[in-house]
């Protein structure tokens, strides 16, 4: 029992549960909080596996940016009579049998492929690295995430924004 | 930890998150749901860079790209949630099929 | 009287005892965690009270008045008989609030500027743990305290808290835009996000008299990226001119409106807390760390922290407050823009 296994076993159990409460109860915001559960279980995964660049980058943007619009969204359409509506619809069977069947698949797919392993020293530096592979080799889907980030922006400003339409005749009183 | 556990347990968390997509009734449930695939893949890539090229990180690059192309699904998708709250008070996915014929 | 060998030789000290009572190695390392993040929370709690003294004086001064003069000498002790009031004041629950999310709020927001010390080096050699993404790490804690203003604002249950938090919560997010670029600027400069190594880079002077301190390089965009960041930090911690949000007279008290005895304290210590973070890494980032002639370095890290603390706590006294679009229209259309075209400016002069 390394600290490694530890390690592993324990974000596992926080992982895994939290993602099972995060698609079962009923509150959305208790499931938005369990999503944030599960982004922190896989940042710290990410600490495990030499990536501690892209694990403060999922802290930052994952909980910091994506969970705090999940929640705006939850708290900005939510009612009350939500806490009485079902929150599975009638094909829970089938959905259940769907996803065991793609992990029974998936998994049998992966433990069979001889992955190659390889021995090699991780990178000490992982922000340069990633810093000098997005100027030279990656700098076109760079500029494309860019402006993706840019139109996104401003496509859910205009879906968003409230109608505001002809001025009303306030200046008759 | 060999590479197949980390590949069982995104396995697992990518089905989760599958099973949330089919099954949950409220749209932002929906794009939590969404959001644990998103995660699972990335956690995936991370362990197979770690694993196959530990010294070329293109792995962890490609999850940097996956996680800004989420977040801007996500905000996209937050605002047609918002417009059609707006419009239909409500965001059950199984009740806003007036397009269907 | 550097403190670093002193802590060197207890952590020596303590892991050879645990190895002689043969615990495997990651069980060393938890013990040692554990006793350096007991060691950061008194430190937190100490320098929390000391604070809120430090502003009631400061405030006090400035208003012409004399502030707390009874309990202990000149009110030192005033603030550690209010925590004492605090914790024994009746805890209060709104029976309609969402409990668990309620409970975790105060919390959540401690854990997140706890965990924030972590990366901060008081002095040469003294940080719990140099992270070589110790600026990034920083940032994305303090990120994630924007979360538990969202959890009090909805746990409560009351329209005042959601739209404290919702304000809260656009406030932070937004602030946090001009921040990340004002402290990239820095670590452009310094090529490395490592706390340690921004603060090596500033040592020694140009010209033989001017400290080669970040705020001085670059002249005059190291002065502007250092403004920046402090009214980006300032809106960051919620602190005035920028807390409508948690006003006294706009909100209530915004999302903590609900919150009696402790958990009141606690959302309080982690502001004040989260006040000498942002001071910090103003210190780290812009004035030279712990770099300073003939006194240790320890020292001249705390004296240049509370220096920017007080000005923190100077702009609260000085300043009136703004509203709510008036700070997203500061952030978004005069900060933003201002914080690129200085990380162009600083780029190109690095370059050329």
């Amino acid at each position: 029992m390394t600290g490694e296994s530890l390690a592993f076993y324990g974000l596992a159990f926080m992982l895994v549960g939290a993602s099972i409460l995060a698609v079962s109860v009923r509150n959305v915001f208790h499931a938005a909080m369990y999503l944030i559960l599960a982004l922190f279980a896989v940042a710290g995964y990410f600490v495990l596996l030499n990536a501690e660049f892209l694990a403060a980058v999922q802290v930052l943007i994952y909980v910091g940016a994506v969970a705090v619009l999940v929640i705006f969204a939850v708290m900005l359409t939510t009612r009350l009579t939500d806490a009485r509506v079902r929150a599975h619809n009638e094909q829970v069977g089938a959905g259940l049998v769907v996803a065991v069947a793609m992990f029974l698949a998936i998994v049998m797919a992966m433990w069979s492929t001889s992955w190659p392993i390889s021995d090699a020293a991780p990178a000490v530096d992982n922000v340069r690295t990633l810093g000098r592979m997005l100027m030279t080799r990656f700098v076109l889907p760079f500029e494309i995430a860019s402006v993706l980030l840019l139109a996104a922006m401003i496509g859910a400003i205009v879906i968003a924004a409230k109608e505001t339409g002809p001025p009303q005749s306030e200046e008759s009183t | 930890m060999t590479l197949y556990q980390y590949l069982a347990l995104a396995t697992l968390v990518f089905c989760i998150g599958l099973f949330g997509v089919l099954t949950r009734r409220n749209a932002v449930a929906v794009l939590i749901a969404i959001e644990l695939m998103f995660n699972s893949v990335n956690l995936l890539l991370v362990a197979f860079t770690r694993y196959i090229s530990p010294d070329g990180l293109v792995g962890q690059l490609f999850a940097v790209f996956i996680i800004v192309i989420a977040a801007a699904e996500t905000t996209v998708g937050m605002a047609i949630v918002l417009l059609v709250y707006r419009g239909f008070r409500g965001i059950q996915v199984d009740r806003i099929g007036f397009l269907k014929w | 009287m550097e403190l670093a060998p002193v802590v060197d030789l207890v952590r020596d000290a303590v892991t050879g005892f645990l190895q002689s009572l043969g615990l495997p190695a990651f069980v060393i390392d938890m013990v040692l965690a554990l006793i350096s993040a007991s060691l950061i929370a008194g430190f937190m709690a100490v320098l929390a009270l000391a604070f809120v003294w430090v502003e009631r004086k400061v405030s006090a001064h400035i208003q012409n008045r004399l502030g707390p003069m009874r309990v202990g000498w000149h009110g030192v002790l005033q603030t550690l008989a209010d925590a004492l009031k605090l914790l024994q004041k009746e805890d209060i629950r709104p029976a309609a609030a969402d409990r668990w999310i309620w409970w975790w709020a105060p919390a959540v927001s401690f854990i997140a500027v706890f965990a924030a010390f972590i990366a901060v080096p008081f002095g040469e050699g003294l940080v719990v743990r140099d992270f070589n993404i110790g600026v990034i790490y920083i940032v994305a804690i303090t990120t994630f305290g924007v979360i538990s203003m969202l959890m009090a604002g909805w746990g409560s249950n009351n329209k005042y808290s959601l739209l404290g938090g919702f304000r809260s919560a656009a406030q932070v997010v937004s602030y946090e835009v001009p921040m990340i670029l004002a402290i990239l600027s820095v670590v452009m400069v310094a090529g490395s996000l490592s706390m340690m190594s921004i603060v090596q880079a500033q040592e020694g002077t140009m010209l033989g008299f001017i400290p080669n301190w970040f705020i001085f390089r670059h002249f005059p965009f190291g002065l502007i990226a250092f403004i920046v960041f402090m009214i980006a930090g300032t809106a960051e911690t919620n602190r005035t001119p920028f807390d409508l949000p948690e006003a006294e007279s706009e909100l209530v008290a915004g999302f903590a409106t609900e919150y009696s005895g402790m958990k009141y304290a606690m959302f309080y210590l982690a502001e004040y807390s989260a006040m000498y973070v942002m001071a910090a890494m103003g210190t780290v980032l812009f004035l030279g760390g712990w770099h300073g002639p003939f006194l240790p370095s320890w020292l001249w890290f705390a004296a240049k922290t509370v220096l920017l603390v007080c000005v923190l706590i100077w702009f609260r006294w000085t300043f009136p407050r703004l509203r709510v679009d008036q700070l997203m229209e500061l952030s978004w259309k005069f900060l933003i823009p201002v914080a690129f075209i200085n990380l162009l400016a600083v780029g190109l002069w690095s370059v050329l």
